[in-house]
């Protein structure tokens, strides 16, 4: 015990004398927060759009102010002829125009029907979906005002109810995979780099000559990273809830214990690379390729996974981190016990055991 | 068997799939003694020396190192050795102090003697103003001393050097020699590898190992006299170029 305090303690000092790595540890995890919260969002708001009005009639300007009184939008300049549009969305500033037909307001009355032509800036076709649906709500909202009087016999009223994220704010869905990515960062990049700065140093051969088991290295070296990963996984939770009002609905304690598994599941995958590795670069290659682009690309963070082609679903599903997103997602957002997770749960565990069993074996090898 | 002999190694022998690194060696190191391990870059001197040090698994043959077998009690003979790699491997990021603390920490040292230890270390060479500095600031001579001076720390019955002197400058390898001589002197044996033939000549025994065979041993003396060669150097290439 005695010879393990020792050896943490040393593996401290490495820590908090090397700059880098304390910036990855605790400037990385603080950076991503914050930066998927405030500036990657998916939300659109006060987006800048150009009116082309052609007719400049009483109902027109009703939908002019309505639409510039809605959060979403800004409008940013009037257009004057249809020309003119290319060159507004060549330069830039706006991301929709409207174009209101001649006579709108006497069409509308005399025709019933006015057409108005939303033009978007498909260039980024998320942003572009979402302000056509944006435009097309305040529309039907201003419809259903002229509409009111008359009783239309036949009528489907949709009603939806967003649950689980009410306001549909991105950083609920960022907050769960920043998290993972933190995680499996700080676990197995930076104890496969730990472990294989041993080896280039040639410490590691000494340490295996010592009367230290190869088990009771290997342990000192990824507790204090075991460590390390719960703070950040705090540091993230508190951060969210206090700047991102972000609720978790769920136990507390059944997201420190999931956390500590997937933590564990990282950990281990590190070790494995690092038996794979000789020197840090390849180890931080092999951890950013092998790992960080799969969690990032695959895990159901940022793309949904049931609309991959279906060899890439199956892929999906060797990924540590897309059943950990499942996870926390369920215990922050819906707040379910252990009862609808303990699948994934279980799938974690296995994973993880297949994983220690893997590098106690590797690491084996590599001794004789 | 005489039991001065703290190394005894019989017909031991490592194969890497069909490649012997080491074919079937033998010999004894007594007590005290300062015995030289030569040979040339992949004559297999470095896996030999795995194998004594418990880390490397032999094929076949039989060792005991400090009266224990290297197939039966590795773990054993590793409390019983210190062990200096070329590199000197100490933690640049640690200070000076801080490595003696922590590589007493692991050999079980009780924090009483690992601080008597340090500052007889520390007295010894000198070091006491740059004991709080971090060994990453020190010249290699310098840390290649602390280096075997925590080689030497739990009290080893042998000490493993693998080429302890690449790459020092010609007088700190004399005073580097005489700490081993001094340890020597206290009864600690001494197996060292080099390729540096100067030094071969203050070994009381020399090994010479070519393709994985020993294929000469005895003292400096009387290798020179059966080479008919005026140095150790010569002896070397005889035997090297066959």
């Amino acid at each position: 015990m005695k010879r393990f305090i020792g050896f943490v303690k040393k593996e401290f000092y490495h820590i908090f004398r090397d700059r880098r790595s304390l910036f990855i540890l605790f400037g990385m995890p603080i950076a991503q927060i914050l930066l998927f919260g405030f500036a990657i969002t998916n939300e659109i708001n006060n987006v800048d759009i150009a009116i082309l009005d052609h007719s400049k009639d009483a109902t027109t300007k009703e939908i002019i102010n309505k639409i510039s009184a809605s959060k979403y939008f800004s409008i940013k300049q009037m257009v004057e002829r249809e020309s003119d549009i290319a060159s507004v969305f060549q330069k830039g500033h706006v991301k929709a125009v409207l174009n209101f037909e001649k006579d709108f307001s006497k069409n509308l009355i005399k025709d019933h029907k006015a057409t108005i032509q939303i033009i978007t800036d498909a260039t980024d076709p998320n942003t572009a979906n979402t302000i056509s649906n944006f435009v097309n709500a305040i529309l039907q909202q201003y419809q259903k005002q002229l509409n009111k009087d008359i009783t239309i016999v036949y009528q489907i009223v949709p009603e939806t109810r967003m649950v689980y994220n009410p306001e549909l704010k991105s950083v609920y869905m960022f907050v769960p995979g920043v998290m993972t990515i933190i995680l499996m960062l700080v676990s197995a990049m930076m104890t496969s780099i730990s472990i294989t700065r041993e080896k280039e140093l040639g410490t590691m051969e000494i340490l295996l000559v010592s009367p230290l088991k190869p088990f009771q290295v290997i342990i000192g070296k990824v507790f204090p990273y075991i460590f390390l990963s719960i703070i950040n996984a705090v540091v993230i939770v508190v951060l969210s809830i206090f700047i991102f009002k972000m609720p978790v609905q769920g136990s507390l304690f059944l997201l420190a214990l999931e956390s500590i598994l997937f933590i564990i599941s990282a950990l281990a995958l590190g070790i494995l690379i690092s038996t794979i590795s000789a020197t840090q670069q390849t180890a931080m290659m092999i951890s950013l390729m092998g790992l960080m682009l799969p969690v990032i690309l695959l895990s159901g963070f940022i793309f949904p996974i049931s609309s991959m082609p279906i060899p890439l679903q199956v892929i999906s599903n060797i990924i540590p981190a897309k059943w950990f997103i499942i996870i926390i997602k369920g215990i922050m957002l819906k707040g379910v016990g252990i009862q609808f997770i303990w699948k994934e749960t279980l799938i974690l565990l296995g994973m993880t055991i297949f994983f220690i069993g893997l590098s106690v074996k590797k690491y084996k090898i590599r001794l004789e | 068997m005489s039991n001065n002999n703290v190394i005894q190694v019989d017909g031991l022998t490592k194969m890497f799939g069909d490649f012997t690194a080491v074919n079937a060696i033998t010999f004894n190191v007594e007590k005290g003694e300062i015995f030289g391990f030569l040979g040339a870059n992949g004559a297999g001197k470095t896996t030999a020396m795995k194998m004594l040090i418990g880390i490397s698994k032999p094929t076949s043959g039989s060792a005991t190192v400090a009266g224990f077998d290297v197939f039966t009690h590795a773990e054993d003979i590793k409390k019983n050795i210190g062990y200096m790699s070329q590199k000197f491997a100490l933690y640049d990021d640690l200070t000076v102090k801080e490595n003696i603390t922590f590589f007493g920490g692991i050999y079980g040292l009780s924090r009483a003697r690992i601080k008597e230890k340090s500052k007889a270390l520390i007295e010894e060479l000198g070091l006491e103003s740059v004991a709080n500095n971090l060994v990453g600031s020190l010249p290699l001579g310098w840390k290649q001393k602390i280096s075997f001076s925590v080689a030497l720390l739990h009290d080893p019955k042998i000490v493993f050097l693998d080429e302890p002197t690449g790459g020092v400058d010609p007088i700190t390898r004399r005073q580097f020699w005489e700490m081993i001589y001094k340890a020597a002197d206290q009864g600690t044996t001494i197996f060292v590898t080099t390729h540096y033939m100067d030094e071969a000549e203050y070994c009381d025994r020399v090994s010479i190992m070519v393709n994985g065979k020993i294929e000469a041993l005895d003292t400096p003396k009387k290798l020179k006299e059966q080479f008919k060669a005026a140095n150790m150097n010569d002896v070397f290439l005889k035997l090297a170029r066959g």
